[in-house]
């Protein structure tokens, strides 16, 4: 399997600089809204560290915890299914819509769903899909995979939209007004809630005490997807546990705040027990978390509540954008969760990283992001993931400074004359540092010739 | 072995060793009077806040408000509207409703929510499909914030339970916002007080 | 210093590319060190920290660097570097040796300059320091939110800022702050080439937000992203200097 090439698809993405400047600053703007927010709340820092403990002790108590959740949900008229993988959550939504003779799906936005590659799945089977959040009708109109989890055509200017709308739904390719767009899209897909077989959403919390579940929205859309047809699927991840109602309390404020800056999102719906004469089901999907929680470095991963301001605040995701990542899951979040899908495909991510640590410091639930992309960066190494240039440099770099006296000589000669470096430091590194870089200027002498010269011999 | 099993095992072998459960405060704050403090998160994410008039019914407040309404369906007895919501049938009727009416029951001050459920709104739908919403709230019933909101028993209770804040929105392109996306254009509060027989107090505390 | 006092001894370690590219720099260190009344040794036989090898998750060929340097710096109570990221590397991440009591002290005792100076020395005067120019403050992120030398821009707690209070202290010095106070500027070490593209464009935001902001100097602990920023100042044609706080502390005049 290929590995995801970061960095040439960021050159890419880079080059295009009114798309990179906009995705830039719209993103920094929502992680300056986050930072409003955390200010107002004297407690959010405290608040965060209650996140943090309330995920924490459910994901080490996650089996009692989603029994509970099963015999609540089934109690109150859900029925509960169980995924271990991808392609059973796919069997299992094909078989009930089947089952239900519905041949067209109205859908909210589900990050599971992508990671499980559902529509494509469903698609080859004749199931008519209209993704509804705006964002991801873009995108599939598009053909394009979401490149942010919270807005996923965040990369695209209005002119862009308007040419897929234009292609796809009909709309005047010449009209670029963003309501006129917006506006399109709903009067396109209202038809199609009054009419669909079922409607399906995600759940950003699965509350074990009730059996009920918490979808976030801001566009209407999960509401529309869920009561008018008379089926109703919710594809929930089992980390997507916690506790309690009261635990909403915390998770509720600290969701939209981190996410886009607001204090709640416009509608935010908990679904207890399908509407008389319909059904709802709901399919707890593995694919994976199971065998992460069992890793001591990085389970912590799992608190993830997929708000998306590690991608805000990262530097390097902002300059180079969700699809650069390969991935259903980019950015930081991304960055540490993908390795345990594939370690092969997805080993440069954690080198698509300054380890500057804003992302760990934003996380709403504490994950120590930047930590387990620094572990992360080991195992890759342990496994012979790296790129061949790279570990032959490293392990020459390793010899030469554990050597004081080779270390000397080549510093010698890079301090006198850059053309003279050793190979090792001209193969890779000062090829790619000189591209649009000046390099540094050779000085006279190193600080050592100095030392020796102006204080003597060591005492 | 059927997935579920497999799933439990793999999970119970793989959890750390186990970690405490927090207690949730209340974080409570002096806050000025409730009503304001909602009014002011209502009108920051997009709602509106009508204060009742003082001779004219309800009813004639909202045909002034919505003057090209042609369909005005409430679910609370307070309001006629054109048409009640017992009258309907499938909930994809609703589709041509211009202004839908309901009485929320309760507010929460910290971010301008209010609250429905099937309760509230007869049908669900009819929060969604309107092309305008008005919500009766009675301002004696707005709590602090979502720590005191979470204890109410509807949550409990309810099969569609959700806070509303604001009309429905959305700014997935270029960071626009447009107020009104898929669901309600606008959200209209409007404070009076609930009569008892209206609707259920506020009741804080969970059934057992 | 005052008579009779006993001078507080302690090793100097000067990053690899100090030594190559910065001499200037450990000088800097050496003497403003030297003026606040330390005894400095310079163990000769140091070469480097381990940290390139190690972020690049290169843990077995970090190994022998790693002990040379606990070796070269054993017995100090105090070891002080000019650079935040080789200090956070040593205290938080020098693993690929065995933890003996030895090594842990080397760790322990290690800090970067501006920690030192704050923390253990606890000077806030430098009166032979003038630096009569608009400055822009880089702090790197590892020193930042590794070694925790100021507050940053997503936490809200009390203000402080290490590198910031010493440099108040510095006859003329003015202020001028960036748009984005505390973003990455892009170097991450072998980042800087294997994702050139994205350090690059980081670099450039950075470099032209202080440019902006009116900085005539860009001061930093953290020579390793003046390096960088500056080879992209440079290339862009941006009239910006760069100088390592030692240098401005130690009297450097601009």
């Amino acid at each position: 399997m290929k590995r995801v090439d970061h960095a040439g698809a960021s050159s890419r993405f880079i080059e295009a600089k009114d798309h990179a400047d906009f995705h830039d600053m719209r993103l920094w703007d929502l992680r300056k809204k986050r930072d409003a927010e955390a200010i107002d709340i004297p407690e959010w820092e405290e608040l965060r560290g209650l996140a943090s403990a309330i995920k924490e002790h459910t994901l080490t108590h996650l089996a009692d915890y989603l029994e509970q959740f099963e015999r609540n949900a089934t109690a109150n008229g859900m029925v509960v299914h169980w995924a271990r993988d991808a392609a059973e959550h796919n069997q299992i939504v094909f078989d009930i819509l089947e089952a239900h003779q519905a041949t067209t799906l109205v859908k909210s936005k589900s990050m599971l769903t992508d990671e499980c590659e559902m529509r494509p799945f469903l698609a080859n089977r004749d199931i008519e899909i209209i993704e509804t959040d705006l964002g991801e009708r873009i995108q599939q109109l598009d053909d394009e995979p979401p490149s942010h989890i919270v807005v996923p055509a965040v990369h695209k200017l209005r002119g862009d939209v308007a040419e897929v709308f234009a292609r796809t739904i009909g709309t005047d390719p010449k009209n670029h007004d963003v309501p006129y767009l917006a506006e399109s899209q709903r009067m396109h897909t209202r038809p199609y809630y009054l009419t669909a077989g079922a409607g399906m959403t995600g759940a950003n919390f699965a509350v074990a005490e009730t059996g009920s579940f918490v979808v976030c929205t801001n566009e209407g859309n999960a509401d529309l997807s869920t009561n008018l047809p008379k089926l109703h699927i919710a594809s929930i991840g089992i980390e997507k546990l916690i506790p309690k109602i009261e635990h909403l309390g915390v998770f509720i404020r600290m969701l939209s705040r981190s996410a886009l800056g607001s204090p709640i999102t416009q509608i935010t719906s908990h679904f207890r027990a399908p509407r008389p004469g319909t059904e709802m089901h709901v399919v707890l999907v593995d694919n994976g978390r199971s065998e992460r929680l069992g890793m001591a470095d990085f389970w912590y991963s799992l608190k993830c509540i997929r708000c998306g301001a590690c991608m805000n605040t990262c530097p390097v995701y902002r300059r180079s954008g969700g699809l650069s990542y390969g991935s259903t899951y980019s950015g930081p979040i991304g960055v540490i969760i993908d390795p345990t899908f594939n370690l092969r495909k997805y080993s440069a991510l954690p080198f698509a990283s300054t380890l500057n640590g804003s992302c760990t410091s934003v996380c709403p639930v504490k994950i120590n992001i930047h930590e387990q992309i620094y572990k992360w960066r080991q195992i890759i190494a342990e496994r012979h993931q790296l790129p061949m240039v790279k570990k032959e440099a490293m392990r020459v770099a390793g010899r030469i400074l554990a050597r004081p006296r080779l270390y000397r000589a080549a510093v010698q000669a890079a301090a006198t004359g850059i053309d003279k470096l050793p190979r090792f430091m001209i193969y890779n590194p000062f090829n790619a540092w000189g591209h649009q870089r000046e390099v540094p200027s050779s000085p006279s002498q190193t600080f050592r010739q100095w030392y020796l010269k102006n204080r003597g011999a060591d005492k | 072995m059927i997935s579920r099993e497999l799933i439990l095992e793999r999970v119970r072998r793989n959890q750390p060793a186990p970690m405490p459960l927090p207690d949730i405060p209340t974080f409570d704050r002096d806050l000025p009077s409730p009503l304001a403090t909602f009014t002011a998160a209502l009108t920051r994410m997009g709602g509106v806040l009508a204060e009742p008039p003082e001779r004219s019914s309800l009813d004639s407040f909202i045909f002034e408000r919505f003057p090209s309404a042609l369909v005005i369906c409430s679910a609370t007895p307070e309001v006629r509207g054109t048409r009640s919501i017992e009258s309907v049938g499938l909930p994809t009727e609703l589709d041509d409703v211009d202004v839908g009416v309901v009485r929320a029951a309760f507010g929460v001050a910290e971010t301008g929510s209010v609250w429905l459920s099937e309760r509230e709104f007869g049908i669900n739908a009819l929060g969604f499909l309107s092309q305008h919403l008005v919500v009766l709230l009675d301002p004696q019933a707005i709590v602090p914030n979502l720590h005191h909101a979470y204890r109410h028993r509807g949550f409990f209770d309810a099969r569609y339970a959700v806070l509303m804040t604001g009309p429905s929105a959305t700014a997935d392109i270029e960071g626009v916002l447009v107020r009104g996306a898929q669901g309600i254009r606008t959200l209209t509060v409007i404070p009076v007080p609930a009569l008892p027989s209206t609707t259920l107090s506020f009741k804080e505390g969970r059934t057992p | 210093m005052l008579e009779g006092t006993i001078a507080m001894k302690v090793a100097l370690f000067v990053p690899c590319y100090v030594d190559a590219f910065f001499p200037e720099v450990g000088i800097a260190t050496l003497e403003l060190l030297e003026r606040l009344g330390c005894e400095v040794d310079f163990p000769l036989d140091q070469t480097c920290c381990g940290q390139p090898m190690a972020n690049s998750g290169c843990h077995q060929d970090a190994r022998g660097t790693e002990a040379l340097y606990a070796k070269n710096f054993a017995g100090y109570d105090h070891i002080v570097t000019p650079s935040g990221s080789c200090a956070h590397h040593v205290r938080d991440h020098m693993t690929a040796i065995e933890q003996t009591p030895a090594v842990q002290k080397v760790r322990r005792n290690t800090r970067e300059l501006v920690e030192f100076l704050h923390d253990v020395l606890q000077v806030r005067e430098f009166p032979w320091a003038e630096f009569p120019h608009k400055v822009g403050l880089h702090i790197g992120c590892a020193t930042l939110r590794g070694l925790r030398e100021a507050t940053t821009s997503e936490i809200a707690e009390p203000a402080f800022n290490k590198p910031k209070q010493l440099l108040s202290a510095v006859k003329g010095i003015e202020f001028v702050a960036p748009k984005r106070i505390d973003e990455c500027c892009g170097f991450g070490g072998t980042f800087s080439v294997f994702e050139e593209p994205v350090s690059v464009r980081m670099g450039q935001d950075k470099v032209s937000d202080h440019h902006n902001a009116g900085a005539e100097f860009i001061v930093s602990p953290d020579m390793s992203c003046v390096m960088h920023q500056q080879g992209c100042a440079r290339r862009m044609g941006l009239p910006l200097k760069f100088i390592h706080i030692a240098q401005v502390l130690n009297g450097a005049r601009g």
